[in-house]
């Protein structure tokens, strides 16, 4: 169930900047310093705990990556990021997610607006049965806007972000269950950066591509973080080496490590991330 | 375990297997070597010569092995670092058997030439080279890294060794100028040893980097720094 409660009035009256910045959003200012900060979270899917005591500062504009085995709570604590996490019935969380000094877990939160700022791709691209046009207008179009040239252009800029547009300009109004899956997967990323988010969460966004599919992904990732900041769960571990400045590793609920994806893939400091990635175990 | 790391971990075994072969025959080339100068032994400086041939083969069999390794298991961490570090420790070992090949053809120029004397003990210098090369074996079998930090601080006193060869040599030549050649000969030995106490020193610092992950050549450190 959406744990959502509107109170969009009284949040912005309290939230409201005192250095007179316009406010794109509740809760987010158009300010470079929008780092993710990440204090005591603990999750549970009702009486289990699936994160346990997680600190961590996720900086601006940086690719960071969460790796660890199955069960360990990388795509929980990755969705607790936006509050997908609300839609799983007897769920629950503790500490907070501080998104440019927002408090995402804040109960009174307008949610939609939350998970506007805060875009996700998912592991299976899920295009709408729509046409190209209308699956990157949708968001942009449920969130007010009607002006039809404007449109245009978002779907045309959000489609060239993702270097597709060459590939479909000249098809906009044909289904977009007919792309590949890779072009279907940058659809979804289009999709999701057609709002301006501030934040570009990937639940393995790859592991249904080819080589060269996930590839362009990759160099994607890579090209977008100038402008979003991107937190990615993997499986890949390689993938998580070639495209993340920092992975954190997650074990049985709990952050092991936390670094440069460098320094944790040739000198890792904890024993139990070097036996993970050099598959001691697991 | 995972299917991957048990075949890895089986490769990463037989590459120790061929380091440490490599090691022991370089070892005993040095050895064979400096016997062959010191103690006038023409058989087995040519001895030395002719393994040469079966060392590069090794080297660049371990290459190989090594760019194996890298391709197939993407090896990360301290499987990483430790293909980095063999890579470079066989190089080493290369170069440390082409020198005792060049002591060996020294001691073949000087096997049939007048004996001269000379104020300096150079079975004590190669000596010291050789606890040099076979400490920081040592200390990558055993994962040493106070036993690899010994070679590199060792690597000075050779250093003096050879400024004191090349005085005592310059002295000689001028007290004895027919026999020059000779004299030079036995100073480009010195130097020779002095280089392979070098490449032991090399590879006391790829152990160090093998154990602790830190490149400490040069004095540098390296920065983690990305933001």
């Amino acid at each position: 169930m959406l744990v959502t409660t509107l109170k969009k009035e009284s949040l912005k009256q309290d939230i409201q900047p005192s250095n007179g910045l316009t406010m794109k959003t509740p809760g987010f200012q158009h300010d470079p310093d929008l780092m993710i900060r990440i204090n005591d979270v603990n999750f549970y899917y009702g009486e289990t705990q699936a994160l346990k005591n997680i600190n961590m500062i996720l900086p601006e504009k940086k690719i960071t990556s969460f790796i660890g085995p199955s069960g360990c709570g990388k795509s929980t604590l990755l969705r607790c990021l936006n509050r997908m996490n609300d839609l799983v019935e007897g769920t629950r969380m503790e500490g907070d997610i501080l998104i440019g000094g927002m408090n995402t877990n804040d109960p009174a939160l307008d949610v939609s607006e939350l998970r506007k700022n805060i875009g996700m791709v998912f592991q299976k691209f899920n295009p709408f049965p729509k046409t190209i046009f209308e699956n990157i207008a949708y968001g942009p179009r449920i969130h007010g806007m009607k002006d039809k040239k404007k449109l245009t252009e978002i779907v045309e800029k959000s489609l060239k972000s993702v270097a597709l547009w060459d590939e479909v300009k000249d098809r906009l109004n044909s289904t977009a269950l007919a792309l590949s899956g890779g072009q279907q997967q940058r659809l979804c990323i289009a999709r999701a950066i057609a709002v301006e988010p501030e934040v570009l969460l990937m639940d393995e966004p790859c592991s249904a591509l080819d080589p060269i599919a996930t590839t362009r992904i990759e160099e994607l990732m890579v090209e977008l973080k100038e402008h979003y900041t991107i937190v990615i769960v993997t499986h890949n571990m390689q993938q998580a080496a070639r495209v993340a400045d920092l992975t954190g590793f997650l074990l049985l609920g709990e952050l092991v490590e936390f670094g440069p994806t460098e320094k944790l893939f040739t000198n890792p400091s904890v024993p139990k991330t070097e036996d993970y990635i050099t598959g001691r175990f697991g | 375990m995972s299917r991957h790391a048990i075949h890895l971990e089986k490769a990463i075994d037989e590459l120790k297997r061929l380091i440490l072969h490599l090691g022991i025959d370089v070892e005993e080339s040095v050895k064979i070597a400096v016997q062959s100068l010191t103690e006038r032994k023409l058989e087995q400086a040519k001895q030395v010569i002719d393994a040469d041939y079966e060392i590069d083969q090794r080297e660049v069999f371990v290459e190989e092995e090594c760019l194996k390794i890298l391709a197939l298991h993407q090896p990360v961490a301290n499987d990483l670092r430790l293909i980095i570090a063999i890579l470079k420790i066989n190089n080493d070992l290369e170069r440390i058997g082409d020198l005792s090949v060049n002591i060996a053809e020294r001691a073949l120029y000087l096997s049939d030439k007048a004996k001269v004397a000379l104020p300096f003990d150079l079975q004590n210098m190669a000596e010291k080279v050789r606890t040099m090369l076979r400490q920081s074996l040592d200390a990558l079998v055993n994962r040493d890294g106070n036993l690899a930090r010994q070679v590199c601080e060792a690597d000075d006193a050779v250093d003096d060794l050879n400024r004191e060869m090349y005085s005592c040599v310059e002295q000689a030549i001028k007290n004895d100028p027919d026999n020059l050649n000779s004299y030079i000969q036995l100073l480009s030995a010195s130097r020779y040893l002095e280089r392979i106490a070098d490449h032991a020193t090399n590879i006391a610092e790829d152990v160090i980097y093998l154990i602790t992950g830190e490149i400490i050549r040069h004095g540098s450190k390296s920065d983690d720094t990305v933001f």
